[in-house]
């Protein structure tokens, strides 16, 4: 599998790392403004208050954005997507699509996405996304 | 239109421009800032501001005999050098310094003395980016486009249009790196780099650099030059991380960036003569054109298919060929005002010199969208 480099969380965001080791996404909820962001910070960019709750996330998404990455590293396959999806909760998050071909005709826009745990170190686990299930066989 | 906010007396690319294996990134600012220094009657010595990104000021001042009064070391990427003529303009009306150096020098094909740009993996970007192997800004930069077509109905033969509408430009330019006519047809077969982005679509990667020279709009008209003055300046910052971005259709640091520098320069949309948009990779302009109120959204694709931006248009854009013919070494916001200068000075390439040009304006962005950067500069 390509592998990017990979994060060294910091105090701020181990809780993170942790959580997507055990299967689960979070994204944040200022509790003044109720403004949700991510990555996570421990304050909300939106209104500057410091009382921000993690969120789960029900792991639903949809494709926002992408591009098909031709500078193929090292130890690659192919081309792959490098995409970014909004989640149903509402941030943006940078991700690769899985388990569809890499190609613009299993991609389009707006696609259901549902999220993918993939462990690539002792420590970290990145969160992927795939085709939707349920989704109308978009991409599948 | 408002009083001038300083005036540019000196301007100066390298002496040579493309795959310069035999330059250091700290002889490239020296050879800029050389040139510049000759063309308006300078040395070292009558230079009391510097300002520069990627290499240190402090050792620039220290390679060429500069002692400043005042130092700017901004650094938001390659829309660098218009916060430095923004910064400057300010330093020289505040009475820190008299006459300002802005270098930029950079040997981004042959890496030589390359100051190399890392991102730690503790950063945001190294934790929440990296993992997913973007590689380099043409998989970074070119993340909001799809959106942007979609949104919009922009094909992939619009993005394509602007890279053949400025070879035309480039055509002009006897230091052009891509200078032979292209068709779509010939953009749209290049080599895939990351779909929808072909080669030609993207920003060329080339050793250079360029200078300024500013100093107050009253002592300009003692040099030899003919002075150009710049009467609005603008700038803004967004993210860093392009999944920071709000809007994948419109970038707000351009808006804000534009904005600002039009209402300091006191001018409308309709009295620009002239435009150059920091044109990393071919969807760039398109935001420009819209964030910067020329046309309204979705709209900058068809400007650009009416003509209006190539030779003999009413609005002439990246008359140098841009980023993407021209040169672009990694910060191509030089570049970019150096063209403009000429322009205003009235000594671009035949073919290239827009006639009667006396407003233009020059925006950069720095990052994947993330900063931006406007100058509006006017001949004298």
């Amino acid at each position: 599998m390509l592998r990017g480099s990979l994060p060294e969380p910091t105090p701020q965001t181990a809780w993170f790392w942790d959580a997507t080791r055990r299967g689960e996404l979070y994204v944040q909820e200022c509790t003044a403004c109720g403004g949700r962001h991510f990555p996570p910070r421990p304050f909300c960019p939106a209104c500057g208050g410091r009382e921000v709750t993690a969120l789960k996330c029900s792991g639903r998404a949809t494709l926002w954005s992408y591009v098909i990455n031709h500078m193929v590293p090292k130890g690659g396959d192919g081309p792959y997507v490098v995409a970014v999806v909004r989640l149903e909760e509402g941030p943006l998050m940078m991700t690769n699509i899985e388990g569809c071909p890499q190609t613009p005709e299993a991609l389009p826009l707006d696609m259901a996405l549902e999220v993918v745990f993939e462990p690539v170190s002792e420590t970290i686990t990145l969160p992927k996304f795939r085709p939707a299930a349920d989704s109308n066989g978009a991409g599948a | 239109m408002t009083r001038p906010l300083a005036s540019i007396v000196g301007a100066a690319e390298t002496t040579r421009l493309g795959v310069l294996p035999d330059m250091s990134e700290l002889d490239l600012h020296a050879d800029a800032a050389l040139n510049a220094l000759a063309d308006c009657g300078l040395t070292p010595a009558d230079i009391d501001g510097i300002a520069t990104a990627g290499e240190n000021p402090a050792m620039l001042a220290q390679y060429l005999g500069i002692t400043p009064t005042w130092v700017d070391a901004t650094n938001i990427g390659g829309c660098s050098f218009m916060t430095h003529v923004a910064h400057a303009a300010a330093a020289i009306r505040a009475g820190l310094c008299r006459t300002v150096l802005i270098t930029h020098g950079e040997s981004g094909r042959s890496r030589v003395g390359h100051v190399p740009w890392t991102v730690p993996p503790h950063s945001l970007m190294g934790q929440f980016e990296l993992g997913y192997t973007p590689t380099m800004a043409a998989t970074l930069f070119t993340l909001p486009a799809l959106r942007y077509m979609k949104t919009f109905g922009v094909t992939e033969e619009d993005l394509a249009r602007v890279t053949v509408v400025q070879r035309q430009w480039a055509g002009f330019h006897p230091r052009a790196f891509r200078r032979d006519p292209v068709t779509i047809d010939e953009v749209l077969a290049s080599r895939m780099i990351a779909w929808p982005f072909r080669i030609l679509m993207c920003c060329l990667v080339t050793d250079g650099g360029g200078a300024l020279i500013l100093t107050a709009p009253d002592r300009a008209a003692d040099f030899p030059t003919r002075p150009v003055d710049v009467i609005g300046t603008g700038e803004s910052v967004e993210h860093l991380m392009i999944t920071e971005m709000k809007d994948y259709t419109s970038s707000r640091a351009f808006r804000v960036a534009g904005d600002q520098a039009f209402a300091a320069a006191g001018i409308d949309r309709a009295d620009v003569d002239h435009l150059m948009i920091y044109d990393a990779f071919a969807h760039v302009p398109l935001y420009g054109l819209e964030a910067l109120g020329f046309v309204k959204p979705g709209e900058a694709a068809g400007f650009i298919a009416d003509g209006h931006t190539a030779p003999g248009g009413r609005l002439p854009m990246n008359t140098n060929g841009g980023g993407i013919n021209y040169m672009h070494s990694g910060m191509y916001g030089m570049y970019a005002l150096q063209e403009a200068v000429r322009q205003m000075r009235g000594t671009a390439p035949q073919g290239a010199q827009v006639r009667d040009a006396r407003i233009s304006v020059v925006q950069g962005v720095g990052g994947m969208f993330g900063t931006a950067g406007t100058v509006i500069l006017a001949r004298r």
